[in-house]
């Protein structure tokens, strides 16, 4: 696949809350088969960014365009873990399982299908052990790879991953990057907003550093 | 033992405790489902907020003299709903704040309003009655029998149906919205129910203690059960035989069914707290 064709077009791209604009006048391509990595400081507008693409976040001016016949429910996400995630009752394949639902309109129940995808997507994130268990009862690595693992059931195209390892122990953090990057090499688009710079440099193929961006737009 | 059961038979071949149970039956399974669902999006005190609203509603009605007040007193409670929940996180007041301010407001200017225009010569008693829904299960019409069961039965479909939907957008509003879920749709939906759902329960256990039928089944069974679908099962079950026991008891024993009802819900929790205590998982 060419490495340059727009998976998503900003341009001119405005967003922010109330009166703060947090991204201003951006013009910026994702590309097919990139590994993008976000960069910057807090409050640089990473997040602001990754949810603007998300389709959470209207913007203010400009746009973002889905390109390639890219449509909302092919893409994948990986929120950062709500307060009220953490005490969440519910089992792991039940999380993971409602990845479809943004596939169907009416969806009642999983089709055998459905339940095949979620035990792939769980085998690729180490998380099939623990499918009949707790969320709420997991460690902060499994957590986030169970949420990886619903990431990848929506996710037929494009992923998109807020601070995937924060909070991670190395170790998970390691385990995190490297079922990143193998994803990645099966082709999948990777938009990656992160504060390790050094291990995401070691992947990413191209990085958006906010720094720079909200300097030079001033 | 023998004697209470004759009563109790005794008392069932009377239409309007027939009427009683099988409302009672319908609203707490309905209150319990969506219950886990308000509770874990921390919007445990909506219920409190809609039913106080829905008190305010009733005085106008009355003030009013409009004789089938559930006209005026639903389409309110909806558009209440709608509001608190659905304007989210953009809201200038923020989620709690503005529950609480509704939830008051509505609660003083309906007491204002029957006060000052009451045509009743015992208006303390009409309060207390719509507040702590003392007798009102009990004097059901075979109308109002109706419009609630058709109401639950409407619940319970849009729930089935969309169940799994409900479920990913409660653990996570954001990935639904973002994998192509319309979440502004199913939101508004939630609200809607949950304000039919508070207009039917005050009928059962009066306008304060709403929340009760919400919260505590789906607390008790968030205790012991460790899935969303196990949990939803669970809660209704708790609900349903505590509002049948309470009602029984109430029944049997001359106590206000609301607060009955309300009573065997605190102890059911209780029950299972100390099982989840027993399992050696704490709060």
């Amino acid at each position: 696949m060419n490495n340059t064709t727009p998976l998503i077009k900003c341009r001119q791209l405005t967003l922010g809350y109330g009166n703060k604009d947090l991204v201003r006048d951006l013009d910026y391509d994702v590309n097919v088969g990139d590994y993008l990595c976000i960069v910057g400081r807090n409050g640089s507008g990473k997040t602001t960014f990754l949810r603007g693409i998300a389709g959470l976040l209207k913007p203010k001016s400009g746009c973002i365009e889905l390109c390639e016949g890219l449509s909302r429910n092919q893409i994948g996400y990986l929120p950062q873990m709500t307060i009220v995630q953490k005490d969440f009752p519910a089992s792991v394949e039940e999380i993971v399982l409602s990845a479809f639902q943004g596939k169907h309109r009416l969806l009642p129940f999983y089709r055998k299908a459905h339940r095949e995808s979620a035990m792939e997507a769980m085998a690729l994130t180490r998380t099939e052990s623990l499918a009949k268990s707790c969320f709420r009862e997991l460690s902060g690595g499994q957590k986030q790879r169970v949420l990886l693992a619903r990431a990848l059931c929506a996710a037929e195209r494009l992923l998109l991953l807020d601070e995937p390892v924060t909070g991670l122990d190395p170790e998970s953090a390691e385990t995190m990057y490297h079922i990143i990057e193998n994803l990645h090499q099966k082709g999948m688009t990777v938009v990656m907003v992160t504060h390790d710079v050094d291990t995401a440099l070691d992947d990413a193929t191209r990085v958006l550093d906010f720094n720079t961006i909200s300097v030079k737009g001033k | 033992m023998p004697e209470l059961i004759e009563k109790l038979s005794f008392y069932l071949d009377f239409p309007f405790v027939r009427y009683a149970v099988i409302v009672g039956v319908l609203v707490s399974l309905c209150s319990s489902l969506l219950g886990v669902t308000l509770v874990l999006k921390r919007y445990s005190y909506i219920g409190d907020g809609l039913s106080h609203v829905a008190f305010g509603a009733l005085s106008i009605a009355a003030v009013l003299k409009i004789t089938n007040n559930m006209l005026l007193i639903l389409p309110v409670t909806v558009a209440v709903a709608v509001l608190l929940l659905c304007t989210g996180k953009n809201a200038r007041i923020k989620g709690d704040a503005a529950i609480a301010m509704v939830s008051v407001g509505a609660l003083a200017i309906g007491y204002l309003l029957m006060n000052v225009f009451s045509t009743s010569a015992n208006i303390s008693g009409d309060v207390c009655t719509t507040l702590f829904g003392s007798t009102s299960i009990l004097t059901l019409r075979a109308e109002e029998v109706y419009l609630c069961v058709a109401l639950s039965i409407a619940v319970l479909a849009v729930f089935i149906l969309f169940y799994h939907k409900i479920f990913a957008i409660t653990f996570d509003e954001n990935f639904a919205q973002a994998t192509g879920v319309n979440t502004t749709l199913f939101n508004l939906l939630i609200a809607v129910i949950v304000a039919v759902i508070i207009v039917l329960a005050m009928n059962l256990v009066g306008a304060l203690l709403v929340s009760a039928l919400v919260v505590f089944p789906s607390l008790s069974a968030m205790r012991v059960f460790k899935s969303f679908f196990a949990v939803t099962v669970a809660s209704a079950i708790i609900s349903v035989v505590c509002s049948l026991v309470g009602i029984i008891v109430a029944i049997l024993a001359g106590t206000p069914v609301g607060s009955t009802i309300v009573a065997a819900d605190i102890v059911a929790f209780g029950l299972f707290y100390s099982i989840s205590l027993i399992q050696g998982r704490g709060v």
